[in-house]
């Protein structure tokens, strides 16, 4: 069952088009990759779902159309935007994070035992519970961003260059953190991200774009095969 | 020491005062990272508010805590369909828009109450008892103590609700915030309301002294900025800290210092100012931005 569908979406910053006609569809559950260079509209096309840039075209989540709905409406259906560059709230603290994250929630005891989940899920996270997120490290800030946008119950999560600025093994250690959330939780997931080969290790199928436009799209399997995926985003 | 306690304990009395309008724009400042210059402005027309409720029949404290509530309403709806509108924008627009909200809101109060001195009763009674071999007015002590409870609420509030939570998150990275599906406007418009709610106690609190004019908050509002620089932005203990620094020390010179005396006393604050902001330019208490590349 398709959950969240875009057709032909479009994009402006000012004058200048950034997206010009971006289709894809995301199943109920599934993981699908954006992959493209810098400027190709990755970023620009999670934000266009989560209405944080005007954008035209149609975008349907679970058959409804939320095209242009406020951000925090996005949210309350079910979508959770975890930004690049980490979104932490950096005065509050780890614990403050995660009761964010479960704004929406009333259920006290299932807020509890999903914070005992994430701290299990990112370990470094239990030291650091009581620091403010400026204190912590890239690695263990853009765990934190995964751990709130978690603590939302999301249908769907965004994932915005989540090794952006991590140290190889690091960056690893959240792809793998992240794939055991997706193993467990169901959560589906569209996933933009500069490392292909770290894409490749959650996703299903992807999608190339180039300037702001689907180039390709297949399942990771056949996009690994192709040599000219190869040359340009997995280092030959 | 009988005049030196006195002077203390007025110099708290003043500063608490101060605290309050401080508390306000820090608030303001927290939400939205702009200074609001109106703060003052809207804590006379508060003051006026509770005065026509008094002319009315209600009594003192129903009609301070209903301008509370009037006040919490207008900061509201100022918020949404005025500052909401240069939010986005270049701050120093916003900030001139706050200036231009003050003159509106002092022309107003006058044209409506007129410019003359009106009486504004008193919440405490205007005795004397004696503390440390000091006589000292009961006004300032509850003055103080008011102060002191509000901080209390507040921190309690920031620290302990979910509400606050989310006001807190809000002021840190609106756009995050929304992400966790935090209504961003709406909280806006809250913190614009507590904020105008606390500025309506300072002008409950200064009116009976000054007697109540339009530009009965002018001079409070230079403290409180003097107060906000001083303590630090980001903390709200450390404004009011720095407000009673301020309260006290201006009164101290005032007497102790013959060269200062009555007439220059206003600048002890200033002094303060610009030797914190070369020494400590985040404040004595605020925490200094930290940019991580």
């Amino acid at each position: 069952m398709t959950l969240l569908e875009l057709t032909d979406v479009t994009a402006f910053y000012g004058p200048v088009q950034v997206l010009d006609g971006v289709s894809l569809t995301v199943p109920d559950g599934g993981a699908v990759g954006i992959l493209g260079a810098n400027g190709a509209g990755k970023t620009t096309t999670l934000r266009a779902i989560s209405g944080t840039v005007r954008a035209g075209g149609s975008i349907t989540f679970d058959g409804k159309a939320i095209r242009g709905m406020r951000p925090d409406k996005v949210a309350a259906m079910g979508i959770a935007h975890v930004p690049e560059g980490r979104g932490t709230l950096s005065d509050l603290t780890v614990r403050e994070n995660l009761r964010v994250g479960a704004y929406l929630r009333k259920d006290r005891k299932g807020i509890e035992s999903d914070i005992d989940y994430c701290l299990d899920l990112f370990p470094n996270l239990k030291e650091r519970i009581r620091s403010h997120g400026s204190a912590l490290s890239g690695g263990e800030q853009q765990m934190l961003a995964v751990a709130r946008a978690v603590m939302s119950k999301p249908r769907l999560m965004l994932l915005d260059e989540a090794s952006l600025g991590l140290a190889p093994s690091t960056a690893k250690n959240v792809y793998q953190a992240i794939g055991r959330l997706r193993r467990e939780s169901g959560i589906a997931m569209l996933v933009v991200e500069q490392n292909a080969n770290l894409a490749f290790t959650l996703v299903d199928t992807a999608t190339v774009l180039e300037t702001g436009r689907n180039a390709l799209t297949g399942t990771s399997a056949e996009l690994k095969g192709m040599d000219e995926i190869r040359r340009a985003y997995l280092g030959g | 020491m009988g005049t030196f306690v006195q002077l203390v304990i007025d110099g708290l009395s003043a500063g608490s005062i101060y605290a309050a309008l401080a508390l306000a724009i820090v608030l303001v400042n927290q939400a939205t990272g702009l200074i609001n210059f109106a703060q003052g402005g809207m804590a006379v027309l508060a003051a006026y508010f509770a005065y026509s409720f008094l002319q009315w029949g209600v009594p003192l404290v129903l009609a301070i805590l209903l301008s509370m509530l009037a006040s919490f309403v207008l900061g509201a709806i100022i918020e949404r369909f005025l500052m909401r509108r240069f939010e986005q924008g270049d701050p120093d627009t916003a900030v001139v828009v706050t200036i231009g909200l003050l003159t509106l809101i002092t022309g107003l109060c006058g044209w409506i109450w007129s410019f003359n001195n009106l009486q504004f009763p008193s919440l405490f009674p205007l005795q004397n008892i004696n503390v440390l071999g000091a006589v000292v007015s009961v006004r300032s002590i509850g003055t103080t103590l008011v102060i002191v409870g509000i901080m209390i609420l507040l921190q309690l509030l920031f620290i302990g609700t979910k509400l606050g939570l989310a006001l807190r998150a809000v002021a840190v990275n609106p756009q995050s915030a929304a992400f966790s599906g935090l209504p961003v406007g709406r909280l806006l418009m809250v913190g614009w309301g507590l904020a105008a709610a606390l500025g309506a106690i300072a002008g409950a609190l200064i009116a009976p002294s000054l007697t109540l004019t339009p530009g009965m908050m002018d001079a409070a509002l230079v403290y409180a900025l003097a107060a906000v620089i001083l303590g630090g932005l980001s903390s709200p203990i450390g404004v009011v800290v720095a407000a009673w620094m301020i309260g006290v020390l201006e009164n101290l010179a005032a007497v102790y210092v013959p060269f200062i005396g009555f007439d220059l006393k206003i600048a002890v604050p200033f002094i303060l100012i610009f030797i914190v902001l070369i020494v400590r330019p985040q404040g004595l208490f605020g925490r200094k931005d930290v940019v991580r590349v």
